[in-house]
């Protein structure tokens, strides 16, 4: 492991409530280094929140979320996320990616070189002129991970990337989510598709209306879950099976 | 009354000097405002819209109210402050486009921030979570807001030069409708009007309906194509 490395995150007793409602209840879990991470449930169990917790986009109203680097306020970051639904700014997909590595304080000199890198991994090299909100779904999606790729982040949060993409863009993006995982970015995937957590998952932690259920191999979690919720949830998800 | 709309349109087509005289005048003041306007208020728009400080909704409901500042108000304000005995009468500024362009500021100025400032909020909404996650603090974030909405912000000024054109009152008490120097479209207009030389009056009034129809033609059109373009 290198230095200085993010990794493991550490939560102790997080909880996160909004509006008199708790979300999130409890949750202590450590992700470490290498294997892709997936966060499963049901719709409402609180898996985007967990991630936003963990990247910092949420304050947790109690309970502590550690990183073992702390990241420092205005230093680059070296986590990602990819959202549901990618944001785009209103400028072409190539500025869309160097507006991320400016930030991330690349000197400009660097930048066209990575912008083209990037779009180059997900296939939209000949799109980079064109503006961005005006690309399809699938191919803003694939230039939200082009903007994450370009950052060579350690962690790559992705909240359900592919829940509003039909199967070829699914497919499309599967593939440089792997490709993250080969250039040895750590994945961290909420999604509530089994067959997605199967294709790209190695361990899966399990939530239930904001609690920790349940966390295992994949292997393990589908073919012997551990509680009564996931194997409901795996049994609901897959009627036809069992 | 046809007659009088003849007399106006040989005045258009004439460019009948003392009548392009009044017109740069009227253009160069309202242009003067919204610049100085747009300056301040889109920054300030912009600030208020991504900072939290304490104050920040009372401030909005202010900025907001503002908008409706009756223009005679603001003169009548700005004549005092540029007065020979007022704060800023030393200046010696009044009865000159100086303070004409002064109070036009002020009139829209919160326009242009309140306007701003709900677009560039609209915007934050969607980018925010995504802008914090690369890592982009306030400061940047604002200026990202700020160029992200640049197509509302041009109808937000343009807004801001449709209210500083077609005012009358704040022009007229700190301007003194001076013929020659401080003479507007819309205070020649009104006096024109009173001592029922109509033609010059009706000629002003079709140039400065011109004017706006055109300033917000070409705003709807640069936001469509804005539109297609960048989505």
């Amino acid at each position: 492991m290198k230095n200085g490395s993010l990794l493991p995150l550490r939560l102790h007793d997080v909880s996160f409530a909004a509006g008199g409602r708790t979300i999130i209840d409890g949750i202590s879990l450590e992700i470490e280094a290498g294997r892709s991470t997936i966060i499963l449930g049901a719709n409402g169990a609180g898996k985007s929140v967990l991630m936003r917790l963990m990247h910092g986009l949420l304050a947790p109203t109690s309970g502590r979320v550690e990183w073992s680097a702390p990241e420092r306020a205005g230093a680059p970051r070296k986590q990602a996320m990819v959202f549901q639904r990618p944001v785009m700014l209103r400028r072409s997909a190539r500025a869309n990616v160097g507006y991320a590595l400016k930030i991330a304080g690349v000197p400009k000199s660097r930048r066209a070189t990575q912008v083209r890198e990037a779009l180059d991994g997900v296939g939209l090299a000949h799109l980079a002129r064109r503006s961005a909100r005006v690309l399809s779904g699938g191919e803003q999606q694939r230039l939200a991970l082009a903007r994450a790729w370009a950052l060579h982040p350690e962690v790559l949060f992705l909240d359900e990337p592919t829940a509003s993409l039909d199967p070829s863009a699914t497919r499309e993006i599967e593939a440089v989510i792997r490709a993250f995982d080969a250039a040895g970015t750590k994945i961290v995937m909420a999604t509530h598709n089994l067959g997605q957590a199967r294709r790209l998952g190695d361990d899966i932690v399990f939530l239930d209306r904001g609690r920790l259920v349940e966390r295992s191999p994949v292997d393990q979690f589908f073919s012997k879950p551990q509680s009564a919720q996931a194997a409901a949830f795996i049994k609901g998800e897959l009627p036809w099976i069992g | 009354m046809s007659e009088a709309f003849g007399t106006a349109l040989r005045l258009l087509a004439d460019l009948d000097p003392k009548l392009v005289e009044i017109v740069l005048l009227s253009l160069g003041v309202s242009l003067m405002a919204v610049a100085i306007a747009t300056l301040l208020g889109l920054p300030l728009g912009a600030a208020i819209a991504v900072g939290r400080f304490p104050g920040r909704r009372t401030l909005i409901v202010i900025l907001n109210a503002l908008m409706g500042l009756p223009p005679v108000v603001v003169g009548l304000v700005i004549y005092l402050l540029l007065s020979r005995a007022g704060p800023l009468g030393a200046l010696g500024i009044l009865f000159t486009p100086a303070a004409m362009v002064i109070a036009q500021t002020v009139l829209i100025l919160p326009i242009v921030a309140a306007l701003s400032r709900q677009a560039i909020e609209d915007a934050w909404r969607e980018y925010d979570e995504q802008l914090r996650s690369l890592g982009a603090g306030r400061v940047q974030a604002a200026l990202t807001l700020l160029w992200d909405t640049r197509f509302s912000l041009l109808t937000t000024v343009l807004a801001g030069f449709g209210r500083a054109a077609a005012e009358v009152g704040a022009v007229m008490i700190v301007g003194g409708n001076i013929d020659g120097v401080t003479r507007v479209m819309t205070t020649t207009i009104a006096l024109e009007t009173s001592k029922g030389d109509l033609p010059l009056a009706l000629g002003l009034g079709i140039i400065l309906i011109a004017i706006i129809l055109a300033v917000n033609a070409a705003a709807y059109l640069t936001k469509e194509l804005a539109q297609r373009r960048y989505g």
